[in-house]
Parts: structure tokens; C-alpha cells; sequence
């Protein structure tokens, strides 16, 4: 995916490098608890269940579900066609593992909750950002 | 609950400076004449005043127009010699240096203090140095929690508190119309208000058409930049001295239980004003049905529909319903609602505009704007991962 517009980063750090680099593998990678095996996000010292500090990254379908959107029409970033959407979806392997991403590959139109989508990567210097896709399978 | 510590404090004067779009007067200038007219109004002089407060306190890393002058900067303006003063980003929203100001006298710290909140937005905006968050950054990386949100062109909190309004349309049914007469309302009351921005009539049409922001947001739905500084003075409840009476603070809300980010904050149709409205009405007999007038944060029209019922003037869900043809909100309605035009209107004042004003309906000095004879306003300032709410009586 090719982009001319100005998009901000993040500054990779390695706490969350496993997360903003796991793209360049094609994976969506979360810190996951070896105790309880919960999902932590964002990144976090302990697991916020059971407290454990045994964390460690780890890939996951990198399908999730559209939990609410916006399609933005604001012109904010004048180097960025608009409209465009901003959403936060669920990742299937946990119910409260959710990102902020866009959904791109459709006509804003049709985005809706409960929509199914899978990632994909668009690449920014050392970032791979995860954004989400129509999943039809 | 009779001895809930912040009882022992007032609001003993008020005091606004000109409001405008491009007042072109700094920072500064503008908290002085507003904090000059709240001493005065509390019936103090500046030798009297030995706290100071504020939201967020000097400019630091954020955007331009948006903090206002530091404390320092205006106890040194004026000179006070001060006991205690505090000026912070961190707490129940812009309301928590008047929460933490009546810790302060109750804790014996200060008798009266100085607490304003001035903001520059309008003119910082009018010469382009202020879009979304961190565009016009010279570091195009960005750290903390907004690298989960900017990289995907999420730079404005009008994008974040759309999220929640789609969902909570996805799950109640709510509608634009519902929206739009909590701004039609704002416009409507803000007609009373001779330092209003917008005071011309709004029709449901012209809401309804106007261009979109970020669905569901139109326009209409997002408040208005502008100029000014408020200031309140909160005294010692045996100290306030001004001829007007003393407005008692019955309850602070402060209390935040969820997740403190826009992004993961568990229940997409709440944010963290349900949790600072339980911990209001957990420290006071009074109940919502007590309530005469409330001034709920309206930075985005959603979020006074949030507050509506996250303070239990309406079910969960039935917010939508509660505000629907205006009546209810009305200044001659059950419960009259923003009742200067509120942010959307009168201008983005940051919660103490809103605060200002439920001290003007409770003095009764409201003019063509005044809804009755008030005894209990809520005030309530925040939306998101921020919250913090007071209930005053007369």
C-alpha cells in the first residue's frame, strides 16, 4: 500500500515494538499473559487480571469485528483525501482486545458495526500500521 | 452525608471577561479582568486572596490557545501572596481545580481562592496555529496514548467522541434529530445571552443540513473556539463576605472506575462521566429529581446526551428520547439545560462557562435567559476519559 499523504507515527520503543513491527511478518502481535493467557492492550508491565509478569508477545487471526466507526469528512490533514473512516474493532481471540485503525477497501458507506474485517499492513519507515479491510470469508 | 468535607466550601464570586472570536487580547489580559471582577464580586480585594487554581495550569506541550496562563504567571500579575495554589492536567476535569480548591479551605490551606480557566482558541486558530492534534508538529512521531490514535487520522476529539455517538445510536436508536435539539436548544437559549457567539435562531433543517464533520457530527454538533477567561472565587464557608449569597458546593463527583483512554474505555456508550455522576449523587441525599437547572459539558452535543444520563435525568439509552422536541430542556421545561447556549452556542469556555452560568440561574440574575428560581444546579465538565461534576444550592 502506497501513500503520499503525511501521516503521523509512533515512536517504537521496546515495549511496544512487538506491536508496531509484527506487520513486517504479516502478523497482528499482542502482549499475551503466559499465566491466564490474556490479551493486554496496550502494552502493559503485568497482566491487569491476574497480575502475572510473565508476558510475552504473541500473534493472533488478525480478524476482528467492527465494534463502532466514523466516517470523518474534516479536512484536518489536507494531505489526506477525505472521507475516510476511523474505527475501533474487536479482535476475535478476546472480547475486550480492541484497536483504534481504519477501515480501508470498501466505500465508507458500507462500513457498519458488527462489520467483519481482517488487517492489513501499510508500512511507514520502521512502522507497520495495522489497518482493517472488508473480510468476506 | 451531612459533613461531606466540600460543604465546607462556597462559590462566593464570579466573574467573566469579553467573550469573543478574535479578541486578539492575551491570555493574561483576559484572566485579570475576569479574576478582578470575581474578587470584587465576592466583595474581597486582591489582599484577601490566598489560593490560586487552575485547569490545566501553564502552556507546557499543549495546543496553542488551549491552557491559559499559568498560576505563577497570575499570582505574579496581581501580586497575591498565597498559601496554596495548584494547576494541573490530571484530575476530574476542568472542574478539579474548583474541586481541589474546596479541599483546600476545608482543609484549612486557604480562605479564598482564585480559580479560573481562559483560553485563547478562537484567535490561536485564526492564525493557523492550531488544526488537530499534532499536525503542524515539527516530530512527526508521536508517544503516550495518542500514538494509538493519531497515525490513523484521528487528530480531533470530535472523531473520538463520534465513536461513542455511533454506537450508542447502533444500540438505542438514537437520532441526529434527537442531537440536534440539544443544539437547536443551546442556540435557543444563548439568544439571552448578550456574550453569546452564535445567537441567531437554529432550525432543525439548517442542523440537519449543515455539513459534516465526522458522522454522526455535523457542524451544529461541535461547540464554537473562542476567547475569554472565567473565574470563581471559592471561600471558607464562614469567611464569603460578598452581597451576593454564598453558593454552597452539596457534592463533588470525581470518580473515575473504567479504562482512562478514548480507545479502551469498556462500554462504548458510556465514558467516565457515569462514574463521576455516581460518585455526585453517592455523597449527597439530594437526587436528580432535585435538580432545577443543569449545565452539562456540551463539547460535542453527544456528550450533554451522556451526561444526561450518566447523572440519571434519563435511563440509560434514553437520552435520546429524553431531549427529543426540546420541551423538556427548555428554559421554561422541566429541566432547563444550558441555559447561557452552552459551549455550542456561547463558546467553548471549557466547562466554566457552563460553571459561571449555573451560579447566574441560582442568584437569579439570569435576565431574559433565566429559567425560574433555581435552588440546585448540576454542573458537569468533561467528556471521554475525563470527568467531573458539582451539584450547588443556593
Amino acid at each position: 500500500m502506497t501513500e503520499t499523504e503525511f501521516r503521523l507515527i509512533p515512536e517504537v520503543t521496546p515495549e511496544t515494538e512487538h506491536f508496531w513491527r509484527g506487520g513486517a511478518n504479516g502478523e497482528l502481535v499482542f502482549l499475551h499473559c503466559e499465566s491466564c493467557r490474556n490479551y493486554i492492550h496496550p502494552p502493559s508491565p503485568v497482566c491487569p487480571v491476574c497480575l502475572s509478569c510473565e508476558l510475552s508477545p504473541e500473534p493472533v487471526s488478525g480478524r476482528g469485528t467492527v465494534a463502532t466507526f466514523t466516517i470523518n469528512h474534516q479536512p484536518w490533514n489536507p494531505s489526506v483525501p477525505v472521507p475516510y473512516v476511523i474505527a475501533l474493532v474487536e479482535i476475535d481471540e478476546q472480547a475486550s482486545l480492541r484497536l483504534m485503525t481504519n477501515i480501508v477497501g470498501c466505500d465508507p458507506e458500507e462500513v457498519h458495526v458488527g462489520m467483519r474485517v481482517r488487517v492489513r499492513f501499510t508500512q511507514h519507515d520502521d512502522v507497520y500500521l495495522p489497518l482493517f479491510e472488508p473480510d468476506e470469508s | 452525608m451531612n459533613d461531606s468535607i466540600e460543604r465546607s466550601a462556597v462559590i462566593s464570586g464570579i466573574g467573566q471577561s469579553a467573550i469573543g472570536r478574535r479578541l486578539n487580547r492575551s491570555d493574561l489580559d483576559l484572566t485579570v479582568e475576569a479574576s478582578l471582577e470575581a474578587i470584587g464580586d465576592a466583595g474581597l480585594t486582591r489582599d484577601d486572596i490566598d489560593g490560586i487554581a487552575s485547569y490545566p495550569g501553564g502552556g507546557g506541550a499543549l495546543p496553542p490557545g488551549f491552557s491559559g496562563p499559568g498560576t505563577p504567571e497570575v499570582q505574579d500579575a496581581l501580586r497575591l501572596k498565597v498559601g496554596w495554589h495548584m494547576g494541573g492536567l490530571e484530575g476530574p476535569a476542568q472542574l478539579a481545580p474548583v474541586i481541589n480548591a474546596c479541599l483546600a479551605v476545608a482543609a484549612g490551606l486557604a480562605n479564598h481562592v482564585l480559580v479560573y480557566r481562559t483560553v485563547t482558541e478562537a484567535t490561536a486558530q485564526g492564525s493557523g496555529r492550531r488544526g488537530g492534534m499534532g499536525l503542524g508538529a515539527q516530530d512527526r512521531r508521536v508517544r503516550g496514548i495518542f500514538q494509538w490514535m493519531l497515525p490513523y487520522h484521528a487528530y480531533s476529539a470530535a472523531n473520538w467522541v463520534a465513536l461513542y455517538a455511533q454506537r450508542h445510536m447502533h444500540e438505542f436508536g438514537t437520532t441526529r434529530e434527537q442531537l440536534g435539539a440539544i443544539a437547536i436548544n443551546a442556540r435557543r437559549n444563548a439568544a439571552g445571552n448578550p456574550k453569546a457567539i452564535f445567537r441567531e435562531p437554529l432550525t432543525m433543517e439548517e442542523y440537519l443540513n449543515a455539513r459534516m464533520i465526522t458522522t454522526p457530527f455535523g457542524l451544529y454538533d461541535c461547540d464554537v473556539p473562542c476567547d475569554g477567561s472565567t473565574a470563581v472565587i471559592v471561600s471558607r464557608a464562614e469567611r464569603a463576605e460578598g452581597a451576593s449569597p454564598p453558593l454552597r458546593v452539596n457534592a463533588v463527583g470525581t470518580a473515575i472506575r473504567g479504562r482512562p483512554t478514548w480507545d479502551q474505555w469498556e462500554d462504548l456508550t458510556t465514558m467516565a462521566m457515569r462514574d463521576a455522576a455516581a460518585q455526585l449523587w453517592s455523597r449527597t441525599e439530594l437526587t436528580p429529581a432535585d435538580v432545577d437547572v443543569a449545565e452539562l459539558y456540551d463539547g460535542f452535543s453527544w456528550l450533554t446526551l451522556a451526561w444526561l444520563e450518566a447523572l440519571g435525568f434519563a435511563a440509560k439509552g434514553e437520552g435520546g428520547p429524553f431531549v427529543e422536541g426540546g420541551k423538556r430542556i427548555a428554559l421554561d421545561g422541566e429541566l432547563p439545560l444550558n441555559t447561557s447556549g452552552g459551549q455550542l452556542s456561547a463558546g467553548r469556555l471549557h466547562g466554566f462557562g457552563l460553571l459561571h452560568e449555573a451560579c447566574v440561574q441560582l442568584r437569579g440574575i439570569g435576565g431574559d435567559r433565566q429559567a425560574g428560581a433555581p435552588e440546585v444546579a448540576v454542573v458537569a465538565a468533561g467528556g471521554g476519559p475525563i470527568a467531573g461534576c458539582l451539584l450547588l444550592t443556593r
